[in-house]
């Protein structure tokens, strides 16, 4: 089976499904850093491998990557990434700091990193498997600074064994007048694709 | 002087005639294999993602694999004018992005991408004369079909010639 396959009510699922996991990230986003998070309603799309470099500002952007790994009833990984200048502003504001105020990469602000991405995937994951009724679970998170087009060769390549495109939700959260942009990526391996897809379709 | 600047994106290749420049933004684990006809400067750009195109059913696109890729490079570039026994190779790319003390298989595919290139290579008698390979960084290539030179630009580790 390939990812064509995946009609529009799969996609109208993993929309929905995307739309209350980003609520939940949203909330717990709002617990961590104390303050009223609001989120717009996530792009869920379908990517070329062509487009996936067009993603944050381009191949060349820094970014910052969470990886975790995902076993259960459906295995792969979950890619969780943000705009360098995005998780700046996180970090900042989860150590009580100024948004603005000056960061630098140290094990601490790594570590904070690594846990937003930990419970923002989390949170998603959790509705994914709520709602499909699936056992998800995630493991340790694992992070990287680097090129959007070079960290996003991680999932792309996962999904190349199995179709010429990428599952993306692109979400938007803002906190006051500084709103961040958090993209997932989820990359089932194919034998556990088939079966969200299975799952999904039962749902339609 | 405004260059000929021709942009080889993910599982994609180019060649180009004298003079010409191609690059590829952002290489993680896949890897840039960059051929250099040393008499007729024509020059060729692979951006591979996976080793090997019979291990995947879903091998339509050539230019995906090390395999399949390199052979269709060079015949592109043999029907534009190039000689294969004057082409020369250049790789980089290959890394590792995230550490994962368990990395699977599929997680240390740089490292697998590197080896079935430099396999694919040796059989087609094909030498290999620089690489810039592996690590955990990404690589932003460009190479110049003036002189064959390969630049390499990352974040953190600067730009390298080879």
């Amino acid at each position: 089976m390939e990812a064509s396959s995946l009609t529009s009510y799969h996609l109208d699922i993993l929309k929905e499904i995307g739309n209350i996991g980003a609520g939940n990230a949203a909330t717990a986003l709002a617990k961590l850093i104390d303050k009223k998070v609001d989120m717009k309603v996530p792009q869920v799309r379908i990517m070329g491998f062509s487009e996936i470099s067009d993603v944050l500002g381009g191949a060349e952007t820094p970014v910052v990557g969470v990886l975790l790994g995902i076993h259960g009833d459906i295995s792969g990984y979950i890619l969780f990434l943000l705009e360098e200048k995005a998780a700046h502003i996180l970090v900042n504001l989860l150590m009580g700091k100024k948004a603005d105020d000056e960061f630098e990469y140290n094990e601490i602000s790594l570590s904070a990193l690594k846990e937003v991405g930990n419970i923002l995937t989390g949170s998603y994951l959790s509705s994914l498997s709520i709602l499909t009724n699936l056992s998800i679970v995630s493991g340790v998170p694992d992070i990287a600074i680097d090129m959007a087009g070079a960290i996003l060769s991680v999932p792309a390549i996962e999904f190349a064994t199995t179709a010429d495109v990428v599952l993306y939700i692109e979400t938007e959260f803002a906190e006051g007048d500084k709103s961040v942009i958090g993209d997932f990526f989820l990359v089932p391996d194919s034998a556990s694709y088939i079966k969200l897809l299975k799952t999904l379709g039962a749902m339609c | 002087m405004t260059e000929n600047i021709i942009k080889v994106g993910m599982a994609d290749l180019k060649h180009t005639l004298h003079p010409g420049i191609l690059t590829t933004l952002g290489l993680g684990s896949c890897v840039g294999i960059a051929l250099y006809d040393t008499k007729t400067k024509i020059i060729g750009l692979a951006h591979i993602m996976l080793p090997w195109s019979e291990q995947t059913k879903n091998n339509a696109n050539k230019a995906k694999f090390a395999d399949t890729g390199i052979e269709l490079l060079i015949d592109n570039m043999v029907a534009s004018g190039a000689r294969k026994n004057s082409i020369v190779a250049k790789l980089a790319g290959g890394a590792q992005m995230f550490s994962f003390s368990s990395a699977s298989d599929m997680l240390r595919v740089g490292e697998r991408n590197v080896k079935a290139t430099k396999e694919v290579l040796v059989k087609m008698h094909i030498p290999i004369i620089s690489e810039d390979t592996g690590g955990n960084h990404g690589r932003t290539i460009e190479f110049y079909s003036t002189d064959g030179r390969l630049m390499i630009r990352t974040i953190g580790h600067g730009v390298n010639y080879i």
